[in-house]
């Protein structure tokens, strides 16, 4: 049976994954990092069900469930702190939310 | 041959939809894109016989996660006036560690062995409950039964959070 390689949605995996990696270190809108945090964690799907095909092993669908319900806890508690900081200082530029450097 | 074409469909949706997530400059916009890049990527999924994480992907992401993200974003009606991008020595560094990332990643992902074919499909019972919600099903609630539990104290958990922390006063 004949399919698209494996390498291909790797690649493919690997180009999310930074995409979201290059978001969440030059984007200032905290929002808009939480999103490409989103990308990642969709990445490391694609990766597990890409090795899942290979393997034939069902059990590799597994991580990309858990990791969707646990992304659903992280946007929930996320956007939480996002709006409590913005409650406190009326923005959610991460440049200006810097009290805890130094 | 299909399966050939409809990869790259949705390759390149991702990557395009990835791309507006980070190039625009509307967090509405960015969200909206990562919608389309979510259902790409459930396609994506389908590719890969993974009919009901694909199913899940589209519900729990594109539907639940991603209308909280609008939520969010609409609740704080944000203004954005600056530059999308500020460089600084920083988020050069970031970007070229990104860039170097990719780079060998692709590197390594290339040397593996071509493999365009998948040699336990040949059997075809096996094919035909492969990733299917019955067959996922009987995975999770014998031999994964404790995790899939954790989960749900974790989502509790998290919703519990959730509410103490956005409130105004406790």
């Amino acid at each position: 049976m004949t399919v698209v390689p494996t390498a291909h949605y790797l690649i493919l995996a690997a180009a999310l994954f930074c995409m979201g990696m290059l978001g969440v270190l030059v984007r200032r809108n905290a929002l808009v990092v939480f999103m490409c945090i989103e990308l990642m964690l969709n990445a490391a799907n694609l990766t597990f069900l890409a090795f899942a095909r290979e393997r034939g092993d069902v059990v590799g669908h597994l991580g990309p469930f858990f990791i969707i319900a646990v992304a659903a806890a992280e946007a929930a508690v996320g956007l939480a702190i996002v709006i409590a900081v913005f409650r406190n200082r009326g923005t959610v530029n991460i440049e200006e939310i810097q009290s805890m450097k130094h | 041959m299909a399966e050939q074409v409809l990869f790259w469909v949705f390759a390149i949706g991702t990557i395009a939809g990835a791309g507006g997530v980070i190039a625009v400059r509307n967090p509405v916009a960015s969200a909206i894109s990562l919608v389309a890049t979510f259902f790409f990527l459930a396609g994506t999924y389908v590719l890969l016989w993974a009919h009901t994480i694909a199913v899940i992907q589209v519900l729990v992401y594109a539907g639940a996660i991603m209308v909280l993200f609008l939520f969010v974003i609409m609740l704080l009606s944000l203004t954005d006036h600056g530059p999308i991008v500020q460089l600084s020595p920083s988020r050069i560094a970031g970007a070229l560690a990104t860039a170097a990332l990719l780079a060998s990643l692709v590197g390594v992902f290339r040397k593996l062995p071509p493999g365009d074919t998948v040699t336990w499909a040949t059997d075809a019972s096996r094919l035909s409950s492969f990733g299917t919600l019955k067959e996922l099903g009987a995975v999770l609630y014998t031999q994964w039964l404790f995790p899939f539990e954790a989960v749900s104290l974790l989502l509790l958990v998290a919703i519990v959070g959730a509410v103490v922390v956005a409130k105004a006063r406790v």
